[in-house]
């Protein structure tokens, strides 16, 4: 029975939308901005249980966002504008003469006219055993439940049959939820729509090393199941592969069936056909994203040009003047540690174009550009670092202001100061999710007046499509603030206006010796009085502590004032565990240690069940511990001589070593007995961020002491120290500081250093970063640390000898004082009974924490179920 | 002399005593185990208002919000937990960072 009741007037007639997917949710939006829902009846059907939501993002359920924070649908939003959404209600035919949609509730709709967004499905290859338990496809939110629930259950192994953008992402997720994974890709290189050989050699080194398999040049034959589940593929080589679990990620098509069956033309290889307005072969029925075939014989399958033929079609219905006649297929990989981009004409097939390339095999990186006859930047490739993706995107189609041999140079090898948004024409689109021109982002700025990242990306909604130009959205924010006079907030945070620096000087000069104090006097007026934040407090807790010797404060962070301020981890002097127990580091020097210490280790470990693991730094960590046990540990640990390893600290962790000239053929000084050396006189000293340090027995540099805060080498004349080296996340090679230093002008020098980084970094800056920001940067160091130009050497000497003098070690110190001791509990009103939370199962004949037990409760209430 | 005060949560109708006043430090947070085994996270203020709210980190599951930080924001009270430092308002149980995530709240007082 039709059920044809308008809830408001619809004096222009009614608008139906089939599909609410990512386009389908921009078209409305850009109705909306027209006045046409005002003056239409919307009626939107929707087949997933769900509202729109983002797709592009979909990757990121696995590192904790809620389906809730992918939703790109306001329910005011809908409300407001009286569109009627069936969510779970898909059309399933249309009826062109008679104009009606028919839905499977049976509800019949009549349109005057009908969008159809109903985007794509994934392509099955058509491989026997298909369709048994345990095969996946990676579209919706309710996939990625499946396999989650799946891979958790019954599967160890996993595999990916599709080795392009969408099989990599999925990849990477199924390694991120523990599979030992494997990826499966017909063509002989990753990616290859995207790019080229030399750049797939460079990501396939890549993705081997982050622990993924990948079989390249083969096909799949064959899903083999055991008792009804799948087991393994036959590849088509004649080997076989055992794998518990298989994603389909072979490529998708687009969903035109509807369009099929109610007559409308349709492409060769699917697409239904439409005008440069979007007009499908019946003018009164629109079909925009996967599912359309543009006037430029393409089907995209991005998000970008989806939405630009959303608002196309709004536009047209709306009777302006628009067109969609074709998009560029940028993209920038999201998997995580993968740098992967490709943009423009990445394959080079524009008549007379001439590549530029840079290729690193020891590195992993491979750049490309794509140059034009004139000298204009066509496109090009980056893989294993696309840090410049964000300025070279926009420049597509223009010539660039340095030369492209510069361009693809990485810094430091002889490569001009880094080219910046700066240099990009007005008409330089920098968000080509939401097709956001750099024009557009500065009169955000200058117009609008936004005044931060945040308001930009809701006024122009540049940002909010996959993230890749979030970067230079950034600076162009802030270039954009400078040179309108705007005061650009650096202030720590909420509470202080000051940067670190400037509170340390504050804090250095008046003496003050309290956090409520320097928020009462210093901070900005709303915070006066107030509580503070979880921000300032730990990074006051910092500068008083790092300067405690020297202002008379007292140095024990755990005393006073001073406690309220430390994170958890400083708070409980170890590191807090996912299941909130803690992990004991006590400190090894250099990483030398002797056989009655390691025994003492292996006996508290016994004696406790902890968990034990060698760590990266050279020393053990016990995992494991429950909060009442951190003092009878550290007690046991005390008397054996150890002390505190600072693993909880922003402070020194460990200086690493090599065995060198004692025992190593090759090694030219006492790398060990420096490293002890060094470790003992910085440890405990708080600074911005932790440091690190290693001292290698010669160039072979098996320490790796290049990629440390300060780094020593040993030469045949002495010591050469590195600074503002980093491992993690964005490994930084250490620069030259000194040269053949005898051991005292050794750590002097580090002296210095240390001292004017923590005088000058902000928080959580390492070294690396704060050398790469302060002006002037390692010349300008230099010059201080070295050739005294500020005049302060004597003061920074003056307080690192402050802070050697005054070192304590902070578990003795608390475990011979009741006081310290009593926050060491469980419950402050049963203080013997173990937090019953806290529980472990038994792994590889140790422990590892019982997370399931965590787990009751914890997940939101609308996943429950939906996995099918 | 004065008597020392005690801590005290509203369990159902009664008054369930936690412990001695002493025992919380402004700023930091200490749990406790409620008869019915839950536990509870017990806070002060700099002002000397205290507050509690569960222990159960809602995104981790683990016991851990007593030992988060306490902060203002927007004149509020709120608690950062320790683990991925979302914050939670200490007298509605809101979480900050997140508008479908409440823990639960009790009423304290100082006793
Ligand atoms: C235990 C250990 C891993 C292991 O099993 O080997 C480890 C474990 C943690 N690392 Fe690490 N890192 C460990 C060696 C390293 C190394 C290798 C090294 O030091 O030579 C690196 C790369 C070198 C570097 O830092 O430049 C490393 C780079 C990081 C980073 C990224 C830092 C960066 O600048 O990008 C973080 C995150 C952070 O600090 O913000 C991190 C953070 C962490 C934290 C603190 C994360 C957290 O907040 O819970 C882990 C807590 C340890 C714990 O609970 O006890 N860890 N971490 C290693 C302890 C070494 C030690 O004895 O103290
Ligand atoms: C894991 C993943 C990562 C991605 N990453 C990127 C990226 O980095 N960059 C990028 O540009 N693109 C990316 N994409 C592609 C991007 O998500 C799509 O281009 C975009 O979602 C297309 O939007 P759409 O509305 O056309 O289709 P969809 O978002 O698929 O929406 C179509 C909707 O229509 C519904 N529907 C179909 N038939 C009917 C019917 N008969 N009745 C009612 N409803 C119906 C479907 O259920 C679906 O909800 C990614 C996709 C995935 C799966
Ligand atoms: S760095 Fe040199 S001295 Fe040290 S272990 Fe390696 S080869 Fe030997
Ligand atoms: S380019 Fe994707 S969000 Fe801007």
């Amino acid at each position: 029975m039709p059920t044809d009741t308008p809830r408001h007037s619809a004096a222009q007639g009614t608008i139906v939308l089939v599909g609410h997917g990512m386009v389908g949710q921009r078209f409305l939006e850009a109705l909306a901005a027209r006045g046409l829902t005002d003056t239409h009846r919307v009626v939107v059907l929707c087949e997933e249980p769900r509202p729109a939501y983002d797709r592009v993002q979909l990757t990121s359920y696995f590192s904790g966002r809620t389906p809730d924070e992918l939703s790109l649908t306001d329910p005011e939003f809908i409300e407001q504008h009286g569109i009627e959404l069936y969510v779970g209600d898909p059309a399933e035919s249309v009826d062109r003469d008679a104009k009606t949609v028919t839905a499977r509730s049976g509800q019949t709709f009549a349109y005057d006219t009908l969008v159809l967004a109903t985007g794509s499905f994934p392509f099955v290859p058509p491989v026997p055993g298909k369709d048994t338990t345990g095969c996946f496809v990676y579209r919706t939110i309710e996939d990625l439940l499946a396999i989650e629930e799946y891979a958790k259950t019954y599967a160890k192994t996993g595999a990916v049959v599709g080795g392009g953008l969408l099989g990599l992402e999925a990849a990477g997720a199924l390694r991120g939820l523990g599979l030992d994974t494997h990826v499966v890709e017909f063509a002989p290189r990753l990616m290859p729509v995207q790019v080229d050989e030399g750049g797939g050699a460079a990501l396939l080194r890549t993705i081997t090393n982050m622990g993924l398999t990948v079989h390249t040049g083969v096909g799949t034959q064959e899903i083999v199941s055991t008792e009804g589940a799948v087991s393994g593929m036959k590849l088509s080589d004649g080997s076989e592969l055992a794998t518990d679990l298989v994603v389909f990620s072979a490529g998708v098509r687009p969903r035109d069936q509807l369009a099929r069956d109610t007559g409308l033309s349709v492409g060769e290889r699917g697409g239904i056909t439409v005008d440069e307005q979007c007009r499908t072969s019946d003018p009164a029925v629109y079909a925009i994203g996967e599912c359309a075939l543009a006037s430029d014989g393409r089907v995209y399958g991005l998000v970008a040009p989806g939405y630009e033929m959303a608002e196309t079609a709004a536009a047209t219905i709306a009777a302006e003047e628009s067109s969609f006649t074709g998009a560029d297929l940028s993209t920038k990989l999201k998997l995580l540690g993968v740098d992967v981009a490709s943009f423009g004409d990445a394959h080079g097939t524009s008549e007379d174009c001439l590549d530029v390339v840079y290729s690193d095999s020891r590195s992993g990186t491979y750049k490309k550009l794509v140059i034009g006859p004139g000298g204009e930047l066509l496109g090009g490739v980056l893989v294993g670092d696309a840090e410049q993706y964000g300025v070279l995107r926009p420049m597509t189609g223009s010539v660039p202001p340095i030369s492209p041999e510069q361009l693809v140079l990485p810094a430091g090898a002889g490569a001009p100061v880094a080219l910046g948004p700066s240099a990009l024409p007005d008409s330089a689109v920098i968000c080509s999710c939401h097709n956001v021109t750099k024009g557009t982002i500065r009169g955000a700025v200058t117009e609008h007046s936004c005044t931060t990242v945040p308001e930009v990306k809701k006024c122009t909604k540049a940002g909010t499509g996959c993230g890749s130009c979030v970067k230079v959205l950034g600076q162009l924010v802030n270039d954009e603030l400078e040179a309108s006079g705007v005061e650009v907030d650096k202030g720590l945070c909420g509470c202080f206006g000051q940067t670190r620096q400037e509170l340390y000087e504050i804090v250095r000069t008046l003496g003050i010796t309290s956090y409520r104090q320097l928020l009462d006097a210093h901070g900005r007026e709303a915070a006066r009085g107030t509580e503070g934040c979880e921000n300032c407090k730990p990074t006051v807790g910092s500068i008083i502590a790092s300067l405690a010797p020297t202002i008379g404060a007292d140095g024990y962070v755990l005393d006073g004032e001073q406690a309220a301020l430390q994170d958890t981890n400083d708070h409980f002097l170890a590191n807090l565990q996912k299941n909130g127990s803690y992990s004991v580091v006590p400190r090894v020097p250099g990483g030398e240690i002797t056989p009655e210490k390691l025994i003492v280790i292996g006996e508290v470990a016994r004696d406790f069940g902890l968990y034990t693991k060698i760590t990266g730094g050279q020393r053990i960590d016990m995992f494991g511990a429950r909060v009442e046990q951190l003092p009878l540990i550290w007690t046991r640990l005390v008397d054996a001589g150890f002390e505190s390893g600072h693993a909880y600290g922003k402070s020194l962790r460990t200086v690493k070593s090599c065995v060198g000239q004692t025992w190593c053929r090759y090694g030219v000084q006492d790398s060990v007995r420096m490293a002890i050396d060094l470790e003992l006189r910085y440890r405990g000293l708080r600074s911005p961020h932790k440091l690190k340090s290693a001292v290698s027995g010669c160039a072979r540099e098996c320490a790796e002491a290049q990629s440390k805060d300060f780094g020593v080498i040993a030469t045949s004349s002495g010591w050469n120290l590195y600074v503002g080296g980093n491992g993690g996340a964005t490994p930084r090679h250490a620069d030259l500081l000194g040269q053949d230093l005898s051991d005292a002008e050794l750590v002097r020098l580090i002296d210095r250093f240390l001292m004017f980084y923590i005088r000058t970094a902000d928080r959580l800056e390492r070294t690396s970063t704060w050398l790469e920001r302060i002006e002037g940067g390692l010349d300008h160091v230099r010059d201080v640390v070295v050739h005294d130009s500020l005049g302060i050497c004597d003061d920074l000497e003056a307080l690192m000898a402050d802070h050697v003098a005054h070192y304590r070690d902070e578990w003795s110190e608390t475990i011979n004082d009741p006081e310290r001791l009593a926050r060491f509990v469980s419950f402050v009103n049963a203080p013997d009974v173990p937090d019953p939370t806290v529980s472990f199962v038994p792994e590889r004949d140790q422990i590892k924490p019982d997370l399931p037990l965590l787990s009751i409760g914890s997940r939101p209430r609308d996943l429950e179920g939906a996995a099918s | 002399m004065s008597v020392p005060m005690s801590v005290q949560l509203r369990l159902e109708d009664d008054w369930f005593e936690v412990c001695d006043r002493a025992r919380l430090q402004p700023g930091r947070g200490i749990a406790a185990l409620l008869p019915d085994g839950r536990q509870a996270a017990l806070f002060i203020d700099r002002a000397g208002r205290a507050y509690a709210i569960d222990n159960r980190d809602p995104f981790t599951g683990a016991a851990v919000l007593s030992r988060g930080l306490l902060g203002t924001a927007g004149g509020r009270p709120f608690v950062a937990s320790p683990l991925l430092k979302q914050r939670f308002d200490l007298e509605t149980g809101r979480c900050l960072d997140d508008d479908s995530v409440t823990v639960e709240t009790h009423t304290v007082r100082l006793a």
